[in-house]
Order: C-alpha cells, then structure tokens, then sequence
C-alpha cells in the first residue's frame, strides 16, 4: 500500500485543487440571505430574463457552429482523404492557424477589416451575428478538424465511398447516409468542445455585441454588480456544461457501442 | 498505350481534377477571409502611421514603460503558470499512468481534466471570488483559523490570484497531454534496465525522462501559448484594468487608454509572432515526441 502512497497523495492534490472552488462556489451562492442557507440567489438569477435569452442565444450559437463546421469541413476533408492528398498539409496548416491568433486580436482584426467601409458588416444585426458565427467557427476550426479527421482517419472511407457509388448513391446521399453515420462519434466529439468554447466564450462576444446579448458577457457584467448571483450563476453553467458533456458522452457511447454491434 | 486513349484518359483526369480541386474552394476561401485577412491586415497596417504611410515607427513606440510591463507581464503570467501547471499535471498524468492507481481513478480524472481545461473565462474567475475573494468560503474559513490572506500580502485580483486562476484550466491541459506520453513508457524498458541493474531512480533519470522531454517540453510550451492569449478570465477578474497585452489591446478596441491606433497593430502583431513561435516549437517537440509513441 506504501507504494502507492505518492501516486494517491498527487491525484488527491488535482482532485483537491478541482473541486475546492467548485464546493465554495456552491456554498457560496447558498449563503445570499445572512446566517441561513438559502436559493435566493438562485431565484434572483431565473427572475431575470436576460439570463434566459443570453444562454439561449449562446446556445443557438454553439448549435449553428457545429452545424456550420460539418458542413464546411466534412466534405472538405473527405475529398482530401480521397484524391487530394497533396493539399493536405496545406489544409491542415490553414485549421492550426486559429492557435496563432488569441481572440483579442482577432476580434480586432474583424473589426478593423470588416467593421468599417467599405464592408460595414456590423451594420446590420444580420451581418453581425454572421461575423460572429465566423468568429466562432474560428476558434473551433482546430478541434473540429482534427475530431473529423481522427474520424475519417478510422474508417475505410475508399471503399465505402465506392460501395454507396456502386449502389447509385449521390455525393449527398453518401455524405449523409454513409460517411457522417460513420464518424458521428468523433465528430460528438469535437462538436462538445465547440459548444463548451461557444458557451463560455467572451471575448469576440463583448466587442461585437456589447454587454448583454450573449452568456458570457451578460455574466462578466452580472459579476461586477452582484456578489451572490454569480455563484449561482457559475453553478447553473458548471451543471448545464456538465449536464450536456454527459448527454454527448452518452449518445457518443451508445452509438459506439451500435456500431461496434454489427462487426 | 494508344494515342486517342491517352488523349481521353488526359481529358477525364483533367476535368476531374478541376471539378474535386473547387470542392476545397469554400474551405480555403473561409480561411483566407475570416483567417488570413484580419490577421494579415493587422500586420499590414502595423508598418503604417495614421496617415498611411510605411513606417517602423509603431514598432518604435513600443518601447514605452506601460507597453513593456504589459508584455512583461503577459510573459511572466504565461512562464510561471506554464511551469507551475506543467510540473502538477505531469505529477497527476504520473500517478494515473505508472502510479498503478485503479481504472476508475484514471477515467475520473481524465474526464474532470477535460471538463477543467474548458472551464475556464468568467464562470471561472467568479468561482475563485467565491473561493479566495475578500469574503470567499475559503478566505473566511482560513481567518476563522487565524490566517487572514489579505493582511498578508495576498490578493486574488493581483499577479498571484491570476497564478493561482490560470493554474487551474492550465495543469488539466498538461494532465491530458502527458497521459498518452506516458502509457507509451513500455513496460520492457523498465524490465531491460532493471535487468542491467538500473534501479528506479537510475531508470527515470537515463531512461524514462530522456524519452519524455520532448512531450514535457511540448506540453510546457502549449501552456505558455494557451495562457498568452488568454483575455476572458483576467477580464471578468480585474475588470480589464490589470495591465497584460491582451488587456492593453482591449481597451485600445474600446477606445481608451492608447489613443494610438497604430501602436495597437503593433501590439497585436507582436502577439501573432510569438503565438507563432510558440505553435511551431509545439508542433516540432510534439513531433519528436510522437517518434517514441509509435508502434
């Protein structure tokens, strides 16, 4: 048992340094009406409205991204792994790039080369919104490529392809009958990264649309006013987050587990 | 092979290729536009003046004492949380790999290392307040036992709170980086030292961590690139107001502070080049650390 001594007290360290914010922070959006435990807070956070429609904003957001990102990057890299094995370093150089570039200064880039004359994009909500959602398939290019790659990477693509070609099927068809049945569950993957990253994501939110139309910077401004329902509010998002990673995971490991039915 | 059929066989490839080239079109096209172009017009117009002049001036006037803390700052933050994570992460990645701790431990905390590394911006900056702000959980439970932190020089909303925040999306990051680095440690290198009488200090000193430098020092430095251009959790933190470059370039997009446009491409420029270092030190280490990993 002796032998196992550090290796216990280190993991114990990680888990302490996890879960002792996590723990304060709950007792801490308990604690909103003096000497008693109490859901004030909580009921102070569901009162007002703005906490509903900036996460359902943000929540429409993470959803569009994901969609956006198959639809650009799963035909993308089908064809690269197919024929066009060539411009794949270059491809994958172009889905580093994000890393390159911390959001300040790419929302400072959208703004100095989209936001004036003669594109004027932020003009209109329309036009925002879209920027904004190419600002979002930015920061989540990375995961997203490398979860479809490790996807199509898995699979025999040639010879499906060739399968469903045989059969009569359309590029259509096999795009979404054959190929994104098949890496669903990689994909599941990257799509939970961008949604946490859409969710929680500050920076090109507050300088395109101000305060208080998307979660993260309604809650930067809920922090500077409040004390108590910012907690409540970090354990709202650390349950939501939580509470969808399980969904994912769960609809990843039963998928994983139908396709490995069959083998 | 006949003439009209390498006539037709060139005409089909060639169609063929135009045809499955354009299908990448739309990629590279989102890449140039929402990637290359904003980046590029940074760069670009870090080498003007106001006027639209070429000049080296912006670069210049970097060399300002409030520039210079904001950069010195951003790399002493991103230095010392890289380490600091590094070296905790690797001692948890440690503990469930060659610990021999049991299964569930191991898939516990992987899946806490990765709900930690994207738990990170505001919801994180609120949960330390409630934990070490002047009257979080922790502060009072600390003064009950006659430790007041604040009368001892520590404050959350300064250098060392920010540590202390940043550590904490920082080692799980380094937890689920070195695990697969360390499953690959195979369990006949061990056996072949011990064979030639290595003991276990001899082995992780000649053997062991020879073959991980490479994925530590990969790990370190994606640390340092994921803090330099962290912005969200010092921003709902401090309010914006602690001086890093990410800070200096936020406020100059709102419209304070600089009131040199210029010198804010400068800035941002200044990050790109070291963000692009670090990615490409990461990608070489990570490449060199990936030749012991296969097969």
């Amino acid at each position: 048992m002796f032998r196992r001594f550090w290796p216990w007290l280190w993991v114990s360290l990680g888990v302490l340094y996890f879960f002792l914010p996590i723990y304060a922070t709950f007792v801490f959006s308990l604690k909103a009406k003096k000497g008693i435990f109490s859901l004030i807070a909580y009921d102070k956070v569901f009162a007002d409205p703005r906490f509903g429609s900036s996460f359902m904003f943000s929540t429409q957001m993470a959803l569009l991204t994901i969609f956006c990102c198959m639809v650009l990057l799963i035909p993308t890299l089908t064809v690269l792994h197919l024929f066009l094995r060539r411009l794949r370093p270059i491809v994958e150089f172009m889905a580093l790039v994000p890393f390159v570039i911390p959001s300040v200064v790419l929302v400072f880039g959208y703004l100095r080369v989209f936001a004036r004359p003669p594109l004027s994009l932020t003009n209109t909500t329309l036009g925002t919104y879209g920027l904004l959602l190419a600002g979002y398939m930015v920061l989540s290019m990375p995961y997203m490529y490398r979860s479809i790659d490790a996807g199509l990477r898995a699979i025999d693509l040639r010879t499906l392809v060739e399968a469903s070609q045989s059969l009569g099927a359309g590029w259509l068809t096999i795009f979404v009958r054959v190929i994104f049945p098949n890496i669903r569950v990689a994909v599941l993957n990257g799509s939970f990264v961008t949604f946490a990253i859409v969710i929680g994501e500050l920076t090109l939110a507050r300088f395109m649309l101000g305060n208080a139309v998307a979660f993260a910077p309604y809650l930067a401004e809920i922090g500077r006013a409040r004390a108590y329902e910012p907690a409540a509010i970090t354990v709202l998002s650390l349950l939501l987050t939580w509470g969808i990673v399980m969904i994912m995971q769960f609809l990843g490991r039963n998928t994983t587990a139908t396709i490995a039915g069959p083998r | 092979m006949a003439n009209g059929a390498a006539q037709t066989w060139w005409r089909q490839i060639e169609w063929r290729r135009v045809g499955v080239s354009l299908t990448v079109a739309p990629f590279l096209l989102f890449a140039v536009l929402f990637m290359i172009l904003p980046a590029g017009s940074l760069l670009i117009e870090s080498f003007r003046n106001a006027q639209g002049q070429w000049t080296l001036a912006n670069f210049a006037d970097m060399n300002d004492p409030m520039i210079i803390e904001a950069y010195a700052m951003s790399l002493r933050i991103s230095i010392t949380t890289a380490i600091i994570g590094a070296i905790l992460g690797l001692l948890v990645a440690y503990a469930i790999t060659v610990g021999g701790l049991p299964r569930g431990i191991r898939t516990a905390i992987l899946t806490f290392s990765g709900v930690a590394s994207n738990f990170a911006g505001v919801p994180l900056a609120f949960a330390f307040v409630a934990t070490l702000g002047r009257t979080g959980i922790v502060t009072a439970l600390l003064t009950q036992l006659g430790i007041n932190l604040y009368k001892n020089g520590f404050n959350l909303y300064s250098y060392a709170g920010l540590v202390l925040v940043y550590v904490y999306f920082q080692f799980p990051l380094m937890v689920l980086v070195m695990t697969p680095a360390l499953d690959g440690l195979r369990r006949e290198w061990r056996e072949a030292s011990a064979i030639l009488g290595a003991n276990t200090a001899q082995y992780w000193r000649h053997v062991a961590l020879p073959i991980l430098m490479p994925a530590i020092l990969a790990g370190m430095v994606l640390l340092f690139g994921n803090a330099f251009g962290a912005f969200a959790t010092a921003y709902a933190l401090t309010g914006g107001t602690f001086t890093m470059v990410t800070n200096v370039i936020a406020q100059e997009m709102s419209g304070d502070v600089l009131h040199n446009e210029a010198l804010a491409y400068a800035l941002a420029t200044g990050m790109i080049v070291i963000m692009t270092i670090t990615i490409g030190t990461y990608t070489l280490l990570q490449r060199r650390a990936e030749r012991w990993l296969r097969a």
